[in-house]
């Protein structure tokens, strides 16, 4: 079994190349829109390892990605760093954060821990406020530096992360390693009975999540020029990733992607119906849910029938 | 003279968590069932009441009334429209059907919220008190409504002891709790017994709904805080423990209240969520709870 299924590229790949040459074509508002939404594909893709796999409860994406955004942020704002340094102290941040949600993730299972996911994210959203003098409280934090100012490249960059995100994401998913944490999720103490280190392997996993999510936090922040709490952290951006990641279908990453763009498009078609545009998609996934509980993905499965 | 004003606030404020959280650990207790959108029928109740009582005329009574009863039939229609169909899915595998609960409820409760938000706008409403005045307790003036709010939450928070507790419908809720496959074989339909502590779920739900809305008030924004302290008490005080949520929402609603007093309002809801965390670090079973 290779790591990447050539099913897989077969489809993916002209996908793919359409996207990157949509910006021939395209205005720059839709190139805009797009590239939020392969950044939020990162994160759901960088979730569904978690939750997917790893089967734990993570109402807390968005601790992750906050702490990678801000840390980038602040490192930018107050110390004018150079965006890769700051990028690369924001992901470390981030790793540290996964690694501190790891401990508890050992101890705790199912809702427990889902619980200590949201209290993390609602620290670091009161923290953000209480702190404003460093974070910009909630008014929210503006970097000077940016990635770009041209669309086009912005979109390619947003692109290409997502892809390499998706591929290094999958691979390991598949990896032999993968499978054991899929194990592991499903049943830890048989994996743990078969010999397999659940312990080490959760715990990586919380370090991979982790950083994908700190760096694509600290992206999009270089890319929009401001991080603030109703953008990248409240409770209510973390359920859009897990919509995404459900609704994509979980245990196949790539589904947290097509969920991610899906949610993005369906939210700009519905915009005419105002503020029930989110009632309509949230009753969209719950459909999904209950009548395809594999995801659009599941539809048409990727996955050995096995 | 603070230390009084936090003594008395802060009993009003927790009994209103403990009613709130009252039903949230017992649905889980009998059917394992955690109903993220617990929040969403709370702002229901309070809104339904509102509206009834100030848009359509109706007395605040009748308004309170029709509150509860939305409730009712809020926690009803989860049941039936979304838990339900979950639990008998054979599409999802036995062992994810906890997560498929906490997404689709959490999905339902953001419906609620979105429907909440386009018929009654996003700002906050405050239900007209059933009693009205202020009540001059040793030197502390509090609004008679606040005493009349936690007077509420204890009788009814007495009156579900006693069920549980003495009646013997109660006893066999009790019973499904500690164990269903028993309860089944005495010849008891867990179908019905489900639908009884769902409804009995709304009826709190409702009635904390609503005397949050006198309290004070709530708009769509508050779904997510109100399912997150009802979540954070509940795990607090041990899964499925009663006498160990009403601890933790004193525990709870008195640090909050302290901290808003002494040090600032803007710290108020920090050292209780630091104190959840250390307690899940420590204590992962909550103050009483049994794994």
């Amino acid at each position: 079994m290779s790591l990447i299924p050539a099913r897989f590229i077969l489809i993916a790949l002209p996908i793919l190349v359409a996207a990157a040459l949509l910006p021939l074509g395209v205005s720059g508002y839709i190139l805009g829109l797009l590239t939020i939404a392969y950044y939020f594909a990162v994160f759901s893709m960088a979730w569904d390892l978690l939750f997917g796999f790893a089967g734990e409860v993570n109402f807390g994406p968005t601790f992750l990605i906050g702490l990678g955004a801000y840390g980038a942020g602040i490192l930018n704002n107050r110390y004018g760093l150079d965006i890769p340094l700051c990028l690369l102290a924001g992901t470390a941040l981030a790793v540290i954060g996964g690694l501190a949600l790891a401990v508890p993730a050992l101890k705790l299972s199912g809702p427990y821990f889902g619980l200590v996911t949201l209290v993390a994210v609602l620290l670091l959203q009161n923290l953000i406020v209480v702190f404003s003098d460093l974070t910009g409280g909630e008014i929210g934090l503006t970097v000077p530096d940016v990635i770009s100012i041209d669309a086009d490249t912005n979109y390619w960059i947003a692109l290409g992360f997502m892809t390499v995100s998706g591929l290094i994401l999958t691979a390991i998913a598949r990896s032999p390693a993968g499978l054991i944490l899929q194990a592991a999720g499903q049943d830890p103490v048989v994996a743990g009975a078969l010999g397999f280190n659940v312990a080490k392997h959760k715990i990586a996993a919380f370090a991979v999540s982790a950083a994908f999510s700190g760096l694509a936090g600290g992206l999009i922040v270089f890319y929009m020029g401001t991080a603030s709490v109703g953008t990248l952290i409240d409770t209510a951006v973390g359920v859009q990733i897990i919509i995404a990641a459900v609704l994509g279908g979980r245990r196949t990453i790539v589904g947290g992607a097509v969920g991610a763009v899906f949610l993005i498009a369906a939210g700009e078609l519905l915009r005419p119906l105002g503020s029930l545009s989110t009632f309509v998609v949230s009753a969209a996934a719950l459909a999904v849910i209950l009548f395809v509980p594999t995801g659009l993905l599941g539809l048409a499965s990727f996955r050995r029938a096995s | 003279m603070i230390g009084l004003q936090i003594l008395v606030d802060g009993f009003a404020i927790s009994a209103l968590y403990a009613l709130g959280a009252m039903g949230f650990t017992l649905i889980f207790g009998v059917s394992g069932v955690l109903n993220l959108s617990h929040g969403a029928l709370m702002v229901t109740a309070a809104v339904a009441a509102w509206a009834a009582s100030a848009q359509y005329g109706f007395g605040s009574y009748a308004g309170a009334a029709i509150g509860v009863v939305c409730g009712l039939l809020g926690a009803l229609v989860t049941y039936f429209a979304v838990v339900a169909p979950i639990e008998r899915s054979k599409a999802i595998p036995r062992a994810e059907k906890e997560i498929f609960i906490l997404t689709g409820t959490l999905l339902w409760g953001i419906m609620i919220q979105q429907l909440v938000a386009y018929f009654y706008t996003d700002n906050p409403k405050t239900v007209l008190p059933l009693i009205e005045g202020v009540v001059e307790f040793a030197g502390v003036r509090t609004p008679r409504n606040e005493w009349f709010t936690a007077l509420v939450c204890w009788v009814v928070i007495a009156l579900l002891w006693a069920f549980v507790n003495k009646a013997r419908a109660g006893k066999v809720l009790l019973a499904a709790s500690m164990n269903p496959r028993g309860v089944t074989l005495l010849g008891h339909d867990m179908g019905r017994i489900y639908i009884a502590v769902w409804a009995i779920y709304g009826l709190l739900a409702g009635i904390a709904g609503v005397l949050l809305g006198m309290f004070l008030g709530v708009s769509s924004y508050s779904v997510g805080p109100l399912t997150a302290s009802a979540f954070s008490i509940v795990v607090l005080g041990g899964l499925g423990s009663v006498t160990g949520s009403l601890i933790a929402a004193y525990v709870v609603g008195y640090l909050e209240t302290a901290t808003a007093y002494l040090v600032s309002p803007a710290y108020r809801v920090i050292p209780a969520l630091l104190l959840l965390v250390a307690v899940m670090y420590l204590r992962p079973q909550g103050f009483l709870g049994r794994r």
